[in-house]
């Protein structure tokens, strides 16, 4: 008999064992002398389960999960005999935690082989750039902009108006950059995506060139990820020989050309004029605003910053139309966000979701709380520039503007779960300390103001002049959120605010306490 | 799929510096590849290999140091045998990584950041793997661990020092 499994080539599903099952489960197969085919996927994004093992069937693919190398020969027992498994979980697309999700970006990913262009195009893939080319830049434009898509990476721009700024500016060259320098934590969407459906930023960001005008383009991530930089290189090689990059893109007369480069460990390059300085060769250090990238960016020349997530939506928008993307969400934020859901939680990964669900829906009943049983204490949403929230505001609808209302941000989507072990005025000092790390050094109220946060917070900790120290605390944090350059500066005292505001007990001489996880 | 594990580095010859630095300097904004690609090779990026990148993509050498140390990832001299990189960012501190790094520093006998006295092992903060739903994680030289607990972060400890 012969044998189809799938088992994921995700770092997320590598980190806990994927290559060791892969290996176990051919070696099983060869005793056995089965006959076995195993497609290495990107993750389905259901982590509790990594690695997941799916098997191939007429009515769609069983999951196992999670396996070890250990489990392997028993599991290809079951299969072969046709019989149940300890770990069996039935007809993936069925596990309530993935079947609520409405995934339009992430459609593809954990299903098909991600360096299969074949496999791609059998999914839905390059509809968008066929329909793309039969439209006119500006009519793509507008497209981009009636769905509603804001900016991904947290500042909720609309995708579509930086668009129609760079076509409008005039130039002999322009750029499209991908800012996949996925630094906060709790984040891992890029990360996934571009290890789990590389083909769909390409496809994206070659629909952006086409629609702005530019011939070339940057995707900047980060060291950290090595397997999604692999994948992506490859993944442009493919597209490359298969007429999709490069002079005559898919037969037309666009020129598209994509590289992906690679930042070196400074937070800072996240942020869209430090990311373009790296570009250059340059120090990360932040550019003053104005003038905008738009006008002025990468050497000079027009350019659109996007976040990953924002590229990967809109092969989406440009095949489904404007209107299936905008049918999704509240307010003013339109569409899907895949939100990441992470740190001390039961049932972790990324859960892709119309706009409007709130965060305790996240937190408690898609979460499943903490792993360590313990009670949930605060959730810090939007990475190490994210509010703390507490219990009290968990009815927060997951909306830029909801957020925003209630001092906080969505950012990337990505939501840190902490039991309640967490120590408060250690996490507003970590935030003051991070940013003292990755300052970029050019305005003063990040570069020093950092510094001496962190020293006053621990004059608080260790009981000195509590209140007065409180009191210079939220002063500098008033300062470097309006005195600052970017968002690095100015978004700290997003952390340490909120860490103030709703845990203020926890801000005084120290006690002994319990150990997270233990 | 996994890359390199125990990576061999080539010693500092100025002439392969060079070649290195060639290979990369038509590129827009080379500055940055060319580091990576001179630290992949040996290990660290030579001093001595500053001032050939400033006169090859015709910067000054102040500019060329300036880059060299602006990020994080660039070394002056050459790590441990093995390198093993602890996250530390909120999602690992969430789930204990604060208490699992303080244990890897008693282990190893040093701080965050230095190399053990025989060269062995280098402990290193990382911000953020992207590993966040399996956390906390490590790199230990470029292979990925998550769900760490103390027995595992034994167990990588032990690897490093073999």
């Amino acid at each position: 008999m012969s044998v189809r499994l799938f088992v994921p080539c995700d770092a997320g599903a590598l980190a806990v064992g994927a290559d060791e099952v892969a290996h176990a489960l051919h070696k099983a197969a060869l005793e056995r002398k089965v006959e076995l085919e195993i497609v290495r996927n990107g993750s389905r994004g259901l982590y509790w389960l990594e690695p997941l093992v799916e098997l191939e069937t007429a009515q769609g693919r069983f999951g196992f999960g999670p396996v070890t190398a250990d489990d392997a020969p028993s599991l290809l027992d079951a299969i072969i005999d046709d019989k149940s498994h300890k770990l069996s979980l039935g007809l993936t697309e069925e596990i309530p935690w993935l079947k609520r999700q409405t995934r339009l970006t992430f459609a593809r990913c954990g299903i098909i082989d991600p360096l299969s262009l074949d496999d791609y195009r059998a999914h839905g893939g390059y509809k968008g750039l066929t329909r793309a080319l039969t439209l006119s830049p500006d009519a793509v434009i507008a497209e981009v902009t009636t769905s509603g898509l804001r900016g991904r990476g947290g500042a909720g721009f609309p995708t579509g108006v930086k668009w129609k700024t760079v076509s409008q500016t005039a130039a002999d060259r322009k750029y499209v950059i991908c800012n996949a320098d996925e630094g906060d934590s709790g984040t891992f969407a890029d990360r996934m995506l571009m290890e789990g459906d590389p083909f769909v930023l390409i496809e994206g960001m070659t629909i952006c060139g086409i629609a702005v005008g530019a011939t070339k383009g940057y995707i900047y991530t980060r060291s950290e990820y090595p397997h999604a930089i692999a994948t992506m290189a490859k993944a442009i090689d493919i597209a490359r020989q298969a007429g999709l990059l490069g002079d005559k893109i898919a037969g037309s007369n666009y020129t598209f050309e994509l590289e992906v480069r690679t930042g070196a460990g400074a937070y800072v390059c996240g942020e869209e004029t430090a990311l373009m300085e790296s570009l250059e060769g340059k120090r990360g250090i932040v550019r003053a605003k104005p003038p905008l990238p738009a006008h002025h960016g990468l050497f000079g020349k027009p350019t659109v910053v996007n976040n990953l997530l924002s590229f990967a939506a809109i092969p989406f928008i440009l095949d489904e139309g404007a209107k299936a993307y905008a049918d999704f969400g509240m307010g003013r934020s339109r569409g899907t966000m895949p939100i990441q859901i992470a740190g001390n939680v039961k049932f972790g990964g990324l859960f892709e979701t119309a706009f409007g669900i709130t965060l305790g829906d996240l937190v408690d009943d898609i979460g499943g709380g903490t792993f360590t049983g313990r009670p949930v204490r605060a959730v810090q949403v939007g990475g190490p520039l994210g509010a703390y929230f507490p219990r009290a505001l968990f009815d927060t609808p997951f909306d830029y503007e909801a957020f925003a209302a209630k001092e906080g941000l969505i950012g990337h989507g990505g939501i840190v779960v902490f039991d309640d072990t967490v120590d408060m005025s250690k996490q507003a000092r970590f935030a003051m300390e991070f940013c003292a790390i990755e300052s970029c050094g050019k305005c003063t109220p990040c570069r020093i103001g950092s510094t001496r946060g962190a020293e006053t917070i621990d004059k608080i900790r260790r009981g000195e002049r509590v209140s007065e120290n409180i009191a210079l605390v939220e002063d500098l944090c008033g300062t470097m959120k309006l005195g600052s350059l970017c968002a690095l500066g100015g978004f700290t005292p997003y952390p340490v605010l909120s860490a103030l505001k709703h845990f203020r007990e926890d801000f005084g001489p120290q006690q002994p306490r319990l150990q997270a996880a233990e | 799929m996994t890359p390199k594990m125990t990576p061999m580095y080539e010693s500092w010859d100025a002439a392969r510096g060079a070649e290195i630095i060639a290979e990369h300097s038509r590129m827009e904004g080379a500055t940055l590849p060319i580091l990576h690609a001179l630290q992949e090779a040996f290990g660290y990026v030579p001093e001595d290999a500053l001032p050939m990148i400033a006169s090859t993509l015709n910067l000054s050498r102040a500019e060329v140091y300036g880059v060299f140390t602006f990020y994080h990832d660039f070394r002056a001299k050459k790590a441990g045998r093995h390198v093993l990189k602890l996250c530390r960012a909120e999602a690992c501190q969430a789930a204990g990584g604060d208490a699992l790094a303080a244990r890897a520093e008693a282990k190893l006998g040093i701080a965050m950041g230095n190399t053990t006295s025989d060269e062995r092992v280098t402990l290193e903060p990382i911000y953020c793997l992207g590993l966040c739903a399996t956390a906390p994680s490590a790199m230990i030289d470029g292979r990925l661990v998550g769900r760490l607990d103390e027995a595992r972060i034994d167990a990588l400890v032990s690897e490093a020092q073999r």
